[in-house]
């Protein structure tokens, strides 16, 4: 923890800074120590089994946070437990999202608790190119996910790898076994450029290279596609002490990029940040990374090490001048810490609720700082403007999505992983290149569970964010999880509807209600065969508040797959 | 730090529903809404707490926002055109107030049920669209949570908490900052609670009541109230309100004491008074039994001169 208390160095302008309370959950109230909330109760679970009333008194009066707001941080964690467990086990949790259920979640779980493991069925861990998914949360031994040690390499094809002038992210990563020592060592990553994007930064200077962004087009690749030249400038702009932070806690059904990312290029993820940070001019950067990643958070760590070694952190971060260092977090088990503001709150030791919009990130974000808050994707995207320019890193994709795109393709397709396509490539070229539908295709979700379900006309439809858009659906962070007429729609559509009721944070009425009654009415729906025009006028009019009143994304897009769903027929009854 | 809302005498001017009106900078839109003579349904707003915006029966429709904006919280810009009364708003404002009649005990929060009147917000559809001639058909949840007496100051019923997260912030930022409760869980089954829910008098509570003068649906509540609502002696109508300074230290806090049969049944203050903003202490809020006690009755000063000369 000692190693952690450096964000505070006056040298580095204080992290903590207390000014005028905006909202709750604002910027007033900011505690010196009270970041270390999360990892000292990451340390209580895996040394106790659970956070007891002992341990959770020691650390709130350690860090200074009242006993019952610590209680109410702890129980918003699946994987923190209050109570105490009746064995010594460490956890095996299953994943029980559509593609695991497809791929025989309930018969695993079912086989290891038989086996006598300590075993609980949760949301999407992430490995839907190797489902079913299990990670094992350590009791006093560390975490890890079986499939890392023994599981077969997870497939990795970019389009782009092959021409040096255009972007791809995954070009180094395709040489490089994923067990490699390759991934995380400096020697390696310097041989085949790595660094020359921060040294470009450096001599570019600030302007520069964020004009240069924003005329590459680049947008955010965590679902959102706001435009990152925008959000840099208006951190740039900003006065004081300011954060970068990499936003890894992708918890979308179906996404599992960032894990694959990070596994397998961790400097370059490092290279990125400090970039982003010395570009805007914070001194601090925060990687949340989600709990259920262990490997990743491990290779970053290591590469965080690295990159102080090499100098591009530090006082004097890669020759700059000016001090920039890098803090890894990890969440506990929370969906709706992918969500920008929730992930301040988690990572400041408030409950990860979102916070209201305005204000934005960009004036007030972490501590209430202006803060630049990227997905992976987009930032290693930033290293590929600065290798190759914008007008050659347009070169690819449509006018108005530029670049490539990360897709996780997973379900019934030929070959399962990671694919990256440039943007405007057609859904069926895309299920092509991953060996093509198995069987006859019953419908597609894009977009993950907040996006929405495309049937067999779709395939034609080109994978861009106009496209997509002006076809009602999205590309959000690039999952697209196939479903053959095998599948009980029906089963997958409300387990969709079972993981916002169970991922809504609880905050806002709308949500914390609104996503009950939505399963609620689709497991009736279910269990009657087919909706009844009541029933169809209640969803309707759920998704309509939802849409318009919730706090943020997660409640707004709560309906939009069930709804689509409905649409294709797929809820039976006839098509609406 | 830049701060728009220190600046002095700056109006802002906006249109609501068609009416221009303009208040101070940094003002809400629902402060604008008031000053239009726009009456606007609040749940977890109150004048004497930070606005949380989560209960959402606030929300009006601001020109060029994508989705709608919380009135409570969200300062009026010049120039914004907003709807108060606009399709969406009226759908918006009728679904919160229909999803948590659906979950919660709302018999006691008089307010609630007005708007839900004036929204034609239907509360029984839910249950009613589920549920056909098979026993087997899907029930709907509601939050659950028997009612606590723990002690003679205040009760919690939590089946009729809505969450508006009120009584966190008067124990906490708000006021008291004694942090005694949190919301704790997740989702639908988040809870206002103590640390591991341990009762009262093992938290950190001081009984200062704030949490109950702020509660908008009677899940807190005091123990006076509660005892006479149970033998339906709860009679609001028939109270008197007198306001006083409280006597028992020199802050000088202003009490408003509701009378119900000539007996004291609670104690609030003023949100608007400058010394207590609405919050009290243990001393204020709870001890008044004093005020009933028998007369005292001095000794009768004769027979106890005569005591002590005989001896």
């Amino acid at each position: 923890m000692m190693a952690a208390l450096s964000v505070n160095d006056a040298n580095t302008g204080a992290v903590v800074v207390d000014h005028p309370r905006v909202v709750r959950g604002g910027t007033r109230r900011r505690k010196q120590l009270r970041h270390l909330l999360l990892p000292a109760l990451h340390a209580l679970q895996r040394e106790a089994g659970w956070i007891s009333p002992g341990g959770l008194n020691f650390v709130g009066r350690t860090l200074g946070v009242p006993p019952a707001e610590a209680y109410g941080v702890a129980t918003f964690y699946e994987m923190f437990r209050t109570e105490a467990p009746a064995h010594e086990l460490s956890v095996r949790h299953v994943c029980v999202d559509p593609i695991c259920a497809l791929a025989g979640a309930a018969r695993l779980a079912e086989n290891l608790r038989s086996q006598g493991h300590a075993t609980h069925e949760g949301p999407c861990l992430g490995q839907c190119e190797r489902a079913p998914a299990v990670f094992i949360q350590g009791r006093r031994e560390p975490d890890r996910v079986p499939d890392d040690e023994h599981g077969p390499d997870s497939l990795l094809v970019s389009v782009t790898a092959g021409s040096p002038d255009a972007p791809s992210l995954l070009r180094h990563m395709l040489d490089a076994p994923a067990g490699s020592a390759e991934a995380a060592s400096m020697e390696a990553y310097r041989a085949r450029g790595g660094g020359d994007a921060l040294e470009a930064a450096l001599r570019l200077g600030p302007d520069e290279v964020i004009s240069q962004i924003s005329s590459s087009g680049l947008s955010g690749r965590g679902g959102a596609a706001f435009p990152t030249g925008i959000k840099w400038r208006a951190v740039a702009d900003g006065d004081g002490p300011k954060h970068v932070v990499a936003n890894i806690d992708e918890s979308e059904p179906g996404t599992f990029k960032d894990r694959l990312l990070c596994e397998r290029d961790p400097l370059a993820i490092i290279e990125s940040i400090t970039v982003a940070g010395l570009v805007v001019g914070a001194a601090q950067g925060w990687i949340y990374i989600r709990g259920e990643y262990p490997l990743a958070t491990q290779r970053l760590r290591h590469a965080i090490a690295q990159a102080r070694l090499e100098g591009w952190l530090g006082d004097d971060a890669a020759g700059s001048g000016r001090p920039f260092d890098i803090d890894l977090r990890r969440g506990a088990g929370a969906y709706i810490c992918g969500e920008e503001t929730a992930l301040f709150n988690s990572l400041e030791g408030y409950r990860g609720e979102p916070r209201n919009k305005p204000p934005f990130p960009t004036t007030h974000g972490l501590f209430g700082r202006p803060t630049v808050v990227n997905n992976p994707e987009t930032l290693l995207n930033v290293i590929e403007i600065l290798r190759i320019g914008p007008e050659a890193y347009r070169s690819v994709g449509t006018e108005d999505s530029p670049g490539t795109k990360l897709f996780c393709l997973s379900g019934h397709v030929g070959r399962p992983g990671l694919y990256e396509a440039p943007f405007g490539t057609p859904l069926g070229e895309l299920l092509s290149l991953a060996g093509g539908v198995q069987g006859t295709l019953s419908a597609v979700l894009l977009g993950g569970a907040a996006g929405s379900f495309v049937g067999s006309d779709a395939l034609e439809l080109p994978l861009s964010l106009e496209d997509t858009r002006s076809a009602g659906t999205t590309l959000g962070s690039g999952p697209v999880m196939v479903f053959n007429d095998s599948a009980d729609m029906g089963s997958v559509i409300e387990r969709l509807a079972k993981f916002f009721s169970d991922e809504s944070c609880g905050q806002c009425v709308p949500c914390r209600v609104g996503t009950v009654r939505q399963h609620e009415i689709v497991t009736e729906i279910r269990r009657a065969g087919a909706p009844t025009g009541s029933q169809r006028l209640l969803l309707d009019d759920i998704a309509g508040a939802m849409g318009d009143a919730s706090i943020c994304g997660l409640g707004h897009t709560a309906a939009s797959a069930v709804l689509s769903g409905m649409q294709l027929g797929l809820l039976g009854g006839d098509e609406s | 730090m830049t701060s728009s809302n220190g600046s002095i005498g700056s109006q802002v001017t906006v249109s609501i529903d068609g009416q221009e009106v303009s208040v101070p900078e940094g003002q809400t839109i629902l402060a604008a809404c008031t000053a239009a003579g726009v009456e606007t349904p609040t749940i977890c707003w109150a004048p004497n707490l930070t606005p949380v915006n989560v209960c959402r029966v606030c929300v009006v429709e601001v020109e060029g926002s994508r989705t709608l904006v919380p009135a409570c919280s969200r300062p009026a810009a010049d120039g914004m055109q907003i709807s108060t009364d606009s399709e969406r708003v009226r759908h918006s404002r009728r679904m919160v107030l229909e999803f948590l009649g659906s979950a919660n005990d709302l018999s006691q929060a008089a307010e609630i049920a007005e708007w839900s009147q004036h929204y034609g917000a239907d509360a029984g559809r839910y249950a009613a669209a589920l549920s056909d001639e098979s026993e087997t058909a899907v029930e709907i949840a509601h939050v659950d949570d028997p009612v606590r007496v723990q002690d003679d100051l205040y009760i919690r019923a939590y089946d009729r908490c809505v969450l508006c997260y009120k009584c966190v912030e008067a124990c906490g930022d708000d006021a008291q900052h004694t942090f005694a409760i949190a919301v704790a869980g997740r989702g639908f089954d988040a809870r206002i609670r103590t640390e591991y829910d341990v009762e009262l008098p093992e938290s950190a509570c001081v009984y200062c009541g704030n949490c109950v003068a702020v509660c908008p649906t009677g899940a807190l509540q005091f123990r006076t109230e509660f005892d006479l609502r149970a033998v339906g002696e709860w009679r609001p109508d028939d109270q008197e309100v007198t306001r006083t300074v409280c006597s028992y230290c020199g802050v000088g806090c202003n009490l408003e004491l509701h009378t119900q049969d000539e007996r004291i049944v609670k104690v609030t203050s003023p949100a608007d008074h400058s010394v207590t903003s609405g919050h009290l202490c243990i001393k204020g809020r709870f001890g008044w039994q004093y005020v009933h006690a028998p007369a005292f009755e001095p000794p009768a000063t004769e027979s106890a001169a005569a005591d002590s000369t005989e001896t």
